[in-house]
């Protein structure tokens, strides 16, 4: 095929049919086959410019820029078409990367803490938040500790072993500690006074297991010993726990009772606003004005100390907190059961 | 303690109408916790009815159904409910027969629940009222042993009324009983007149004292004399401080109980057996006074003893049982020798009998402790102890033994010997002196001097006020007020705890959690977030659970609820092992369970405790103090997981992988982590009950390396009911805490350029790659950054039994960017320490 004159229609009509086999590529290979046409060797842009090492020197100048300019445009053409069709394949591809997250195979399964260690450590930190601290004893404790230094008389009942788990050898004074309250006297050996000190932890008895109770179980321990003290401040401290554990309308109510280690005793219990069933009172725990025998046991002057106890089960805590009805739950190890917590301290 | 609505009022002014709930309250109030509510609940027309006729006839069901003429009035008398004196009358029980005493609810009576009784067709008749269980009446069972779910014969209770007595009350049926928990200080109020005192006391009800209601005399001239005789007395306390013996002859032995008396013992829970001992069991529910009475025919000579028994001196008692006695027991003794367990329960020799006519009654006064000590010993706990171990006022005896001496005169017709054998040695109680403010000052209610007085007159003590505060004499029932503050608890008491205000006292600041507190926290969250569920496990087991895990010396239980599990574990497999179980059975496969809690390690051939037991209200001297606090078994706070089923469950495109070691390695590093310490595992020792060659030791701590772990696969099959691998870890967390570093050592964070190489070195099989890495770390130096183990090659191009470990690593340097030649001599040196120490050369 003759060359075609080198003129400005010509040049023109070169770019215009490469604008427009460019603009009609549908991909990245028809826009490369568009690009040898139009721009390679054999193409009708090379072509006419290929002729202008014919013209007359004077004429070249002119020639090459309008060649020139036409390769410009064409150039700018392809790669203006490259980035479109860049873009569209590659939402083409992540299109075709779609899956389904609800379909995820499942890799990670959530654990729970038990939810008694949940109140416990709530109690705890109400406490800590007082300026309190924690203390821990043995569970396996001297009897001297469990009682006698709690004034509980060598012939009170429940020193007997319808009561009380006794450790062998009999002669050695060990059992399983009844009650948190040792730790009371523990502390106040090892720390003196002024002390506010909360000791959580395991409890044996020898009943049997039932709805509201179990042989092993978990309570706290409170006591303040200072100097000026008085009822009105474990009323005060109890309050503020109720309200932690059961709501703003939470309140104490004190009933005279019996303890060995206390004089005044009291049983207290909780206006639980939000129980199941309607608001009421619960029989939350015992407590009272820590005895002068208790504060001598611990080498103490009771005319210069004085100061209160508490002790809550932390299984009736939650049972009533929570609305259980059977505290079997709390021990069987059903996953099940701490799952509904999770990992979520209240 | 349960107390009689009818009976309270005679002493007690009781409001007209005062309900069961009312009285609870007021008694609540001043520390008597409410228990229950019995009877009261029964209206309308329910009398005594004779059987006159009765047909059994077969029903289409099975059962069979009595169809009986019952007569429910005297002859040519209507009815209660005015209708015919003999009714036909459908019932289904057949415990009772022609001719026997029974009660009939006529129509339109109310029973309890409530059930409104109507004449009504059944059973092809028209049951014209219905014969009463005792259940149905709300007697309950003890009153009527024999009757227990059927027919009430009244003959089987002592009773033989006219047809048509009006049953509710012979059987007291109007009248309520509530129950009050007495609390172990009160003794005094396991009578009527301790509850009378305290109701009046908590609702300024008058009050009248029934012990002042006799007139009993003063002389000591009874016919029937005693001899106390108490060479041991029990923790220096004497046996016998009061003892009364007062004769009554002639009693009629078969007068009847009045149906007041019988109905207010049913209330009271206590059974009619016979009208003299009915009268005791009356007196000692309204005076607290426990009687015994003996048949004076019966009596080897004249006096009575009271004296410790001979070490296996038998003795039947009137249960009809044959005890062996302990030098400790009190009995009470005649000519012949032991005659009762002083204060516990009389013997059978002596018994008042059907044929007794003089009676002796004895009114004393024992120990607390013996009495306890007595009862607990022989397993004999009844009316009589119950109230000696509380504490028995001694002033009350002669006024008791003078109701009782009254009532068989009244009752039973006898005649009173006048005169009155009165052995006293109780001492009178001690003044106790009350500060003005001391009220304030224990329990922050401010309560005025009049309230104080009158809240202590309530209660029986007599005041002085002077200068320095109150001089309070307790009365003689009140043994438990001793101190100051027990006076304090009195007075509040009456006035009542609401008075006591609320303040939320100032502690001075705290320290927080302790450190290990907070770690072992941090064990709990860790293992709760990597997926597994905690659990608190039974801390018994039996001996082949601790043999399973845990083999050693073990602390045994003496008297454990389940008798298979006695010891207390030294490891938390076996809970949660056991849990694992439960779980399963329930169809929760997969499984990840944790723990934390103490066990128990004592050590072989070590006395833990002490033989000594310091007593109460002192601080023990100095060394036993230490040995009472510090001669414990070790109880250290562990935690346990146990991995079961699938640690990756099957799911779209992914296949489920079962548990294995790998899962309780990874928890023993969360563990690790959770503290701060990157723990290490050692092959050297086979942890008992784990798989011979999949388990290890968890170590752990810098310059001393300690044992702190077990982990890896249970030996598989071992775990009963459950299929497939389980894998566990144990960690002794006081023993982690204490080589976990309480420092971070910071090192500056280096922002030089890192190189990155990889090193294959050719070992021997039986090598633990956790050595090789350590000893390529030690030869390396400084500028290795981190080392990471790729692969565990073994196969063709090894020698036989070799193996190929390509470790990656990454050098930096901190103040430099390092050149390749640098990170490849680190690295040469790092493979020349695993070829001097392991052998190991860089693979080909």
């Amino acid at each position: 095929m003759p060359d075609a004159l080198l003129t400005e229609e010509t040049v023109s009509a070169a770019v215009d049919a490469a604008i427009a086999a460019i603009d009609a590529a549908g991909d990245t290979a028809a826009l490369k086959s568009a690009r040898i046409a139009h721009t390679g060797e054999a193409s009708a842009l090379a072509r006419l410019n290929a002729t202008i090492r014919d013209l007359p020197p004077a004429d070249k100048p002119l020639a090459g820029k309008l060649v020139g300019q036409a390769r410009g445009r064409v150039n700018a053409a392809i790669a203006a078409r490259e980035s479109v069709l860049a873009q569209v394949e590659r939402a083409a591809l992540l299109q075709a990367e779609r899956v389904d997250l609800t379909a995820a195979p499942l890799r990670y399964r959530a654990g729970a803490r038990h939810p008694l260690t949940l109140v416990r450590e709530t109690v705890e930190d109400v406490f800590i938040a007082m300026g309190w601290e924690i203390a821990e004893g043995p569970e396996l404790e001297h009897e001297w500790f469990n009682f006698d230094a709690l004034n509980i008389d060598p012939d009170h009942p429940a020193r007997s072993p319808q009561d009380t788990l006794f450790v062998e050898p009999i002669g050695a004074h060990l059992v399983m500690r009844t009650q948190t309250s040792p730790v009371q006297v523990r502390s106040l050996i090892e720390r003196g006074a002024p002390l506010y000190v909360l000791g959580p932890g395991r409890v044996y008895r020898t009943d049997e297991i039932d709805a509201t109770h179990l042989p092993v179980f978990n309570q706290f321990e409170g006591i303040a010993i200072d100097r000026g003290l008085t009822m009105a401040h474990l009323r005060g401290t109890l309050e503020h726990l109720a309200r932690r554990m059961f709501g703003d309308a939470a309140r104490i109510r004190l009933r005279p009772n019996f303890f060995p280690f206390t004089e005044p005793s009291a049983e207290m219990d909780v206006w639980h606003p939000s129980a199941k069933g309607g608001a009421r009172w619960i029989e939350w725990g015992g407590c009272g004005m820590v005895h002068p025998n208790v504060l001598r046991a611990a080498g103490l002057d009771p005319q210069e100390f004085q100061g209160f106890a508490f002790g809550l089960g932390i299984e009736r805590t939650l049972q009533f907190a929570e609305g259980l009805s059977d505290m079997r739950d709390m021990i069987e190890g059903d996953v099940r059961f701490a799952a509904q917590w999770g990992l979520v301290t209240r | 303690m349960r107390v009689p609505l009818s009976w309270l009022a005679e002493w007690a002014d009781l409001p007209a109408g005062t309900s069961p709930d009312a009285l609870h309250a007021a008694l609540v109030r001043v520390g008597f916790e409410e228990e229950a509510v019995h009877g009261g609940e029964i209206s309308g027309p329910v009398v005594v009815g004779e059987v006159l006729e009765l047909t059994p006839e077969p029903q289409k069901n099975g059962k069979t159904i009595r169809w009986c003429s019952v007569r429910v009035a005297p002859e040519g008398l209507r009815a209660a409910d005015g209708g015919e004196a003999v009714r036909g009358i459908v019932c289904g029980a057949g415990n009772f027969v022609v001719g026997d005493k029974v009660v009939v609810t006529l129509p339109g009576t109310v029973l309890p629940g409530p059930f409104p009784i109507a004449a009504r067709k059944t059973y092809g008749h028209v049951s014209d009222g219905m014969i009463a269980s005792a259940r149905e009446l709300g007697l309950s069972d003890e009153t009527a042993p024999a009757s227990v779910g059927g027919i009430l014969r009244l003959t089987e209770i002592g009773l033989d009324p006219e047809v048509g007595t009006d049953a509710i009350a012979l059987l007291g049926l109007d009248d309520a009983a509530v129950e009050i928990n007495v609390t172990p200080d009160r003794g005094y109020a396991l009578s009527i007149r301790g509850v009378a005192r305290e109701y009046a006391a908590s609702t300024g009800a008058a009050f009248r004292d029934p012990a002042l209601a006799v007139s009993p005399p003063s002389t000591d001239d009874g016919a029937v004399r005693v001899h106390v005789d108490d060479a041991t007395p029990i923790r220096g306390r004497a046996g016998s401080t009061v003892f009364v013996t007062r004769v009554v002859r002639g009693i009629d032995p078969a007068a009847p109980t009045p149906g007041w008396l019988a109905g207010r013992l049913r209330l009271a829970g206590v059974r009619s057996i016979s009208l003299a001992v009915d009268i005791t069991n009356y007196v000692m529910l309204e005076l607290g006074q426990p009687l015994h009475g003996y048949d004076l025919a019966a009596l080897t000579g004249d006096t009575l003893g009271v004296r410790r028994a001979k070490p296996g001196e038998p003795l039947t008692t009137l249960d009809g049982r044959q005890r062996v006695l302990d030098a400790e027991d009190l009995v009470i003794t005649d000519g012949s020798g032991p005659i009762g367990l002083a204060g516990v329960m009389g013997g059978a020799t002596t018994e008042i009998s059907a044929t007794t006519t003089d009676v002796v009654i004895e009114a004393a006064n024992f120990d607390p402790v013996s009495i306890g000590r007595t009862a607990r010993r022989h397993k004999l706990p009844s009316e009589a102890s119950r109230r000696f171990e509380r504490g028995v006022d001694p002033a009350v005896a002669r006024a008791a033994a003078q109701r009782a001496v009254d009532l068989l005169v009244e009752l039973a017709g006898g005649v009173a010997d006048p005169g009155q054998t009165w052995f006293d040695a109780a001492e009178p109680p001690a003044s106790v002196l009350l500060a003005p403010e001391a009220v304030l000052h224990r329990t922050g209610a401010a309560i005025s001097e009049a309230e104080t007085v009158a809240a202590l007159e309530a209660i029986g003590a007599t005041v002085a006020v002077g200068d320095d505060g109150y001089l309070v004499l307790p009365p003689t029932w009140r043994r438990d007020l001793r101190e100051a503050v027990d006076v304090v608890e009195e007075v509040v008491r009456i006035v009542g705890y609401d008075r006591i205000p609320s303040v939320l006292p100032v502690a001075p600041p705290g320290r927080g959690l302790t450190r290990s507190q907070r770690l072992r926290r941090s064990i709990g969250t860790a293992l709760a977030v990597g997926g597994a569920f905690e659990v608190q496990s039974y801390p018994l087991v039996s001996a082949e659970q601790q043999a399973a895990f845990a083999p050693g010396a073990s602390m045994r239980v003496a008297n454990p609820l389940d008798a298979s599990a006695p010891l207390l574990r030294r490891s938390l497999l076996p809970g949660l092992l056991d849990a694992v179980r439960r779980n399963r059975a329930r169809g929760l496969t997969d499984l990840a369970l944790f723990e934390a809690g103490l066990v128990f390690l004592p050590v072989e051939g070590v006395a833990y405790g002490t033989a000594e037991l310091p007593p109460i209200g002192a601080r023990p001297a100095p060394a036993l103090l230490t040995r009472i606090q510090e001669d414990l078994p070790p109880q250290p706070s562990h935690v346990a997981v146990v991995l079961s089923g699938d640690r990756t469950p099957k799911g779209p495109g992914q296949a489920a992988v079962p548990v294995d070691w790998q899962d309780a390695v990874e928890a023993a590093m969360r563990i690790g982590a959770a503290v701060g310490v990157e723990v290490r595992f050692r092959q050297e020792v086979e942890p008992v009950g784990f798989h011979p060659t999949r388990s290890a030791e968890v170590m752990a701590g810098g310059d001393v390396e300690t044992v702190v772990g077990v982990v890896g696969e249970l030996l598989p099959g071992s775990v009963e009911d459950v299929p497939g691998r389980v894998a566990a870890v144990e960690i002794d967390v006081d023993a982690l805490i204490r080589v976990a570093p309480a420092e971070i050592g910071f090192t500056p964070i280096s922002t030089m350029p890192a190189a990155t190489q990889d090193v294959s070195l050719v070992v021997a099989e039986v090598i633990p790659a956790g050595e090789v890495l350590e000893a390529f770390v030690t030869g390396a130096g400084p500028l290795l950054e981190a080392i990471d183990l790729v692969d565990d090659y073994r196969g063709a191009g090894l020698p036989e039994g070799a193996k190929s470990l390509t470790f990656a690593l990454r050098f930096r340097a901190p103040d430099r960017t390092l050149t390749a030649a640098e990170a490849t001599a680190a690295k040469e040196a790092g493979v020349a320490v695993t070829t001097a120490r392991l052998g190991a050369h860089l693979r080909e």
